[in-house]
């Protein structure tokens, strides 16, 4: 059966223009609230906290970690709540009834949180990579790490908008699922400096090398390998792909 | 009254042993039946009936636990991308996407199926035909519900699918918009699309449909031409407002429907109660007739009388 190419780049721009006509919502904002976390907790810890890198400012550890942090949480809420919100206004069913296969949807909804998260990224790094003074020493393994950390949340975000029946579903997994995850992936801190069991825990976190993998692209190496760090990207984002392609193929609370 | 086409190639729809049950709930009850292409089809039924759920199942929201639905020929499970290209569905509810303009929102769904900038001349026509011209640019938040109702319709028909399911379409809308919606509806009929019509105004499925499905509990009472279901019905009804206020005979008493003031309605089979013996029967009791009228049975009848008594109509 041959793909309908155009329906999902309709799909696609739609989703675009659905995040870009709120954009001061869903760009600006994560973005200010990220620069504010860098201010404050730069202007806090800077002299008090080392990196734990040779060479490295804490100001500097720090950005990679909150882009990263940002680009998962914005690829989330990108799919979560476009979902959420058409299942609960009903408008979802102009896009289940239309000729547009599994395989289409499941791209163009993943596609549209990556051009946010990508906006997000690159707004921060626009903003704060300057003054920060941020070098980049490896930038396929932070193209890597972002596609694959960015479209592992997106589909998360599928996954969640796909089981939410009500908004206080969606947000039950954004506070309860993504916020502490991000907030106990290192983003603040380096993992060597965590007392046991908290170190052994973090590296069940696959947050964690998310945003690990993504600093070493930055200043060429991190608490884990790059290897590792793509390795559990890349099965988190395989288990939830297998988890969403399931859904969408049954019609798992989409068609009844 | 139109007569149905004759139907050259696969039905429009066909509607095989549809079953679908939620929990103890039957919902649809082995549905069979076929709607020809060129087609203006009247798919009625009390609420509950199953009606919604059999769109659903046709346009690929829901799923039937057995049975087949082909569009065109098209299977809408096996052979689903080419089905959907051929139906468009106006939906019952007032569903839309509060973030576009109306133009945008209709060249998005052009999109979703495939259509590109070919139709955008369809597009502007269908504004101005549905009266929505001033309304392009206009966010779909900001339209009342009438307007609403009009956008879902070009939603519906923006890739000129040549099979339309309206989903009570004139539910809650005023009479203007009505007008408008079906002189429309029965232009692109007269150009081939076969319109399958679900309404609870009955007067307008006598008046827009060829043919008419009756359904109830999940199954189909009956299937003809509305012609052949208008005639179907034995009964003819009589008014009659008698003189000095007489009361009705016995006899006759068992025959009233209704009362309006001094105005009588009697239910007459036509075989064994003819107007001459009503007549007749209440000049012998010297009852003289101030006025009477006569109505023939409508869609309305008909349709009480079958969801009145399930099973009584193959």
């Amino acid at each position: 059966m041959s793909p309908n190419q155009l329906g999902f780049y309709t799909l696609l721009k739609k989703e675009v223009m659905r995040f870009w006509s709120v954009l001061g919502q869903t760009v600006t904002a994560p973005v200010l609230t990220a620069l504010l976390y860098l201010l404050v907790f730069a202007q806090a810890l800077q002299g008090r906290v080392v990196s734990g890198y040779d060479g490295i400012s804490y100001t500097q550890f720090l950005l990679p970690g909150l882009v990263m942090m940002t680009v998962l949480q914005n690829a989330f809420s990108n799919t979560s709540s476009s979902l959420a919100q058409s299942k609960v206004n009903g408008n979802i069913v102009f896009v289940l009834m239309a000729p547009i296969g599994h395989w289409e949807i499941f791209f163009a909804y993943v596609g549209a949180a990556l051009v946010r998260a990508l906006l997000v990224a690159l707004a921060m790094l626009a903003v704060a990579g300057p003054m920060v003074g941020l070098p980049i020493a490896h930038p396929l393994a932070l193209l890597a790490m972002f596609l694959l950390a960015g479209s592992a949340l997106a589909v998360l975000g599928i996954i969640a908008g796909i089981v939410s029946t009500k908004f206080d579903h969606l947000a039950a997994f954004s506070n309860f699922i993504i916020t502490p995850l991000s907030f106990l992936s290192g983003v603040f801190y380096s993992v060597h400096s965590l007392p046991e069991p908290w170190f052994t825990a973090s590296h069940l976190n696959p947050f964690f090398y998310m945003i690990d993998g993504f600093r070493y692209g930055f200043f060429g190496h991190a608490d884990v390998s790059i290897w590792l760090s793509l390795g559990w990207t890349f099965g988190f984002f395989v288990l939830m792909a297998s988890i969403c392609m399931w859904m969408l193929v049954t019609g798992y609370k989409l068609r009844k | 009254m139109n007569i149905p086409p004759v139907s050259v190639g696969p039905p429009a729809l066909q509607i095989r042993g549809v079953r679908k049950t939620y929990g103890q709930v039957r919902a649809l009850d082995g549905l069979s039946f076929d709607i020809q292409q060129g087609e203006f089809f009247g798919l009625l039924g009390p609420n509950g009936a199953g009606k919604s759920t059999l769109i659903s199942i046709i346009s690929g929201l829901i799923r039937a636990d057995e049975g087949t639905v082909a569009v065109l020929g098209h299977d809408t499970v096996n052979d689903w991308r080419a089905a959907r290209r051929q139906l468009g569905v106006v939906p019952q509810e007032l569903v839309f996407d509060p973030f576009f303009k109306v133009v945008d929102l209709l060249r998005i769904q052009a999109g979703y199926y495939g259509c590109g900038k070919e139709v955008w001349p369809w597009i502007d026509e269908m504004l101005e035909r549905l009266e929505l011209g001033n309304k392009r640019t206009a966010m779909m938040r900001t339209l009342s519900g009438g307007m609403k109702r009009r956008v879902l319709i070009a939603q519906a028909l923006v890739h000129k699918p040549p099979v339309v399911i309206l989903d009570e379409p004139t539910a809650g809308v005023d009479v203007e918009l009505r007008r408008t919606l079906w002189r429309f509806m029965r232009d692109l009929h007269a150009k081939g699309t076969t319109v399958v019509l679900t309404t609870h105004y009955l007067e307008e499925a006598q008046e827009m449909c060829d043919r008419i499905a009756i359904v109830d509990k999940g199954s189909v009472r009956v299937v003809e031409t509305t012609e052949a279901l208008l005639n179907r019905h034995p009964f003819r009804f009589l008014t009659l407002k008698l003189a000095n206020g007489a009361a009705m005979p016995g006899h006759l008493a068992e025959l009233v429907t209704s009362q309006k003031g001094d105005a009588v309605e009697l239910k007459l089979d036509r075989e064994r109660h003819p107007i001459a013996s009503v007549f007749a029967s209440l000049k012998a009791v010297g009852i003289e007739i101030a006025d009477v009228s006569t109505r023939e049975p409508d869609l309305e009848d008909i349709f009480v009388e079958l969801t009145a008594k399930p099973g009584a109509v193959s």
